[in-house]
């Protein structure tokens, strides 16, 4: 009963709270008639949900070897003939629990993808905000420097990156720093897709009104460039950064499977994969498969928001 | 145009030098060239011996001008594990890896364009949903992703395709055997060709469809209409011809990536190209088949990215060639 009363009082509260706003607003409005985007966005909540309490979750720690039994391994799903009750989703070649691994897989596939994307919109945004904002020969040399980064793939300039590095330390140092290289290297060779996005926004909003008065006001160009100019041009950020998470998990993966991020021991969804992939020809079809639905279906949810984001937005990117 | 020209050619000879830099970088430090000759069980004499004439005391730049001057000649060094010239066995891998470039560019050219074109003209019909929804899962799916489940379905539980790879090959000259003139090599180059154009044609298909509906917006595509010009006129040579100017400029950035996707399909098919060597190089820490492998991959964007520049210099009639020089 005092369940039932205390709900309105809530939302009838003189301040409307900031996810009433955001549910009021153009977004929240397109968002509820969207079910594309609905979907997308639970199925996305499930995932990073489990992901991020997988050591609550999960039934076995994958990175535990006193919990590992490679007499257990090679088990297939509950609904296959031949399983064990106690791995639904069978077990991989080493004999983890593939439930177990696959929540901590996508945790560390996650994990890298959202700090890489974080360390490619810090530098991005940056030489963005000063190549828009300082103009002149600085300007051109950033943007020069931008166009040879991206004429080199990002995938291309991380696997030789990571090839030598892999070399250089040996792949048992490698293997423990591997979380780190991998965000470093998706991180710096992305930067000038932010870059370039940002700078054509400040070049739009540099010839407005508040930054000319600003300046009259006497406020210097940091500050300027970072809580004037910076706040109005979130939106095209906002809808590269969903498509750049996406791209830097496929990337993380992609070179996991090709054996340069995460070691075995301690494995992404991509390195799931790649170890699957040598028992797939014998049949054991699940090690490789069910990491690789969860890793599309991902992938997918946030492919499909960043669609929904971009047309709510509407912002016209990479042109001007 | 020609100042333009000559621009291009030497910023393009700048970012090879830049490479080479790198090249020698990585050889100077990246395993021990005495280990690989001599083994271990050599006195500190003969091996100062060796090092002396082998001029591995030269100051750094004697021996970076002396390692130029032998890529210039085309002498990319000996690979410690084939002890053969770095570059002849990457030559000999070179066809392998094309073919398959090849056969994936087909697809992505032969389908994207209708593909693209099609969802611009009717965006609302039930054909067109189908190809975005395909299209939207198609870029979430990584290219060794789609490989191996290719592989398990087609290869492993239906049995209709080989799963690894050249299969028959025709000779044709020199290092150069081909898949395409024999059934055994169509069957062993359809799945990897598939699989390397699995994100780009979506991709593409996007690209074209985006373009294409920006062009059939503007005035001189409803003046054409007004004028009574034929509907496939107006689409496909007005239209078209305006659309395909980024769709270039994005084919000469995505070149770079194809080349690292075949790194992942050779790997997964076990084809027998320069990409799967590279890995293989990789583990095995074959330095000079590494440098070699880096130098011919830059030398190949390098090329391809000034042509592409070029060409769309060129075509595009609005580039003022002389300010995109500067």
């Amino acid at each position: 009963m005092s369940g039932q009363t205390a709900e309105p009082a809530v939302i009838a509260a003189p301040r409307p709270s900031r996810f009433r706003a955001v549910w009021d607003s153009k977004i929240g409005y397109n968002f509820r008639r969207n079910p594309v985007a609905i979907a997308s966005m639970a199925i996305f909540l499930i995932i990073t949900g489990l992901a991020f309490f997988a050591p609550l979750i999960a039934p076995y720690n994958p990175y535990d070897p006193a919990q590992i039994d490679i007499m257990n391994s090679e088990y297939p799903p509950s609904w296959v003939a031949g399983s064990l009750p106690e791995f639904w989703l069978g077990t991989d070649d080493q004999g983890r629990d593939l439930w177990s691994t696959i929540l901590y897989g996508t945790r560390l596939s996650i994990i890298i993808g959202v700090c890489a994307v974080l360390v490619q919109a810090v530098l991005g945004i940056s030489i963005g905000l000063i190549s828009g904002y300082v103009g002149g020969r600085t300007d051109s040399i950033l943007m020069r420097l931008a166009d040879i980064q991206l004429s080199f793939s990002t995938l291309m300039v991380a696997i030789i990156f990571l090839a030598l590095t892999q070399a250089l330390f040996g792949s048992e140092v490698f293997g423990r720093y591997a979380v780190v290289f991998l965000i470093a290297v998706i991180g710096v060779a992305e930067w000038p897709q932010y870059a370039r996005t940002v700078r054509a926004t400040v070049l739009a909003e540099k010839k407005k009104e508040y930054v000319d008065s600003a300046r009259v006001l006497g406020f210097g160009p940091g500050r300027i460039m970072l809580r004037h100019i910076l706040p109005n041009s979130m939106s095209p950020i906002f809808v590269i950064s969903t498509v750049q998470v996406a791209n830097a998990i496929i990337s993380e993966a992609s070179l996991s499977f090709l054996g340069l991020g995460m070691p075995p021991s301690q494995p992404s969804l991509g390195s799931l994969i790649s170890s699957g992939f040598d028992y797939i020809l014998s049949g054991s079809w699940w090690i490789t498969v069910i990491p690789g639905v969860v890793l599309v279906v991902l992938v997918l949810v946030i492919n499909l928001l960043g669609d929904w984001i971009r047309d709510v937005l509407n912002p016209k990117l990479y042109r001007g | 145009m020609f100042a333009y020209l000559v621009k291009r050619i030497l910023q393009a000879i700048a970012v090879m030098l830049a490479i080479s830099m790198i090249g020698f970088a990585i050889q100077g430090n990246l395993g021990d060239p005495l280990r690989e000759l001599l083994g271990q069980s050599v006195s500190e004499e003969v091996r100062q011996q060796l090092r002396e004439d082998l001029g591995l005391n030269d100051p750094f730049l004697v021996q970076y001008m002396r390692f130029l001057g032998n890529a210039l000649q085309g002498d990319l060094g000996t690979s410690y594990f084939f002890k053969e010239p770095a570059l002849e066995v990457i030559l000999k891998k070179f066809p392998a890896t094309m073919e398959l470039v090849f056969g994936a560019t087909l697809i992505i050219v032969g389908l994207s364009v209708p593909l693209g074109v099609y969802t611009a003209i009717r965006p609302n019909s039930i054909a067109s949903k189908v190809i975005m929804a395909l299209s939207i899962v198609g870029i979430s799916i990584p290219v060794f992703l789609t490989a191996i489940l290719m592989i398990y379905l087609f290869a492993v539980e239906l049995g209709w395709m080989p799963s690894f790879g050249r299969g028959e090959t025709v000779h044709v000259f020199g290092y150069w055997d081909t898949n395409f003139l024999s059934a055994d090599g169509w069957a062993h180059i359809i799945m990897p060709s598939v699989a390397l154009s699995s994100i780009m044609l979506p991709l593409f298909v996007r690209l074209i469809r985006a373009e294409m509906m920006d062009v059939l917006q503007s005035e001189y595509v409803r003046f054409a209409r007004a004028k009574g010009i034929a509907p496939w006129r107006i689409y496909f040579i007005h239209a078209l011809k305006n659309t395909m100017l980024p769709v270039i400029t994005v084919g000469g950035v995505q070149i770079g990536t194809m080349v690292a996707y075949t790194i992942l399909t050779e790997t997964v098919f076990s084809w027998p190209g320069m990409g799967s060597m590279f890995l293989e190089a990789v583990n095995r820490v074959d330095t000079p088949l590494i440098v070699a492998y880096l130098i011919v991959v830059g030398f190949i964007f390098v090329i391809t990215n000034t042509i592409v520049d070029l060409i769309y210099g060129l075509v595009n009639p609005t580039v003022k060639l002389s300010r995109m020089g500067a």
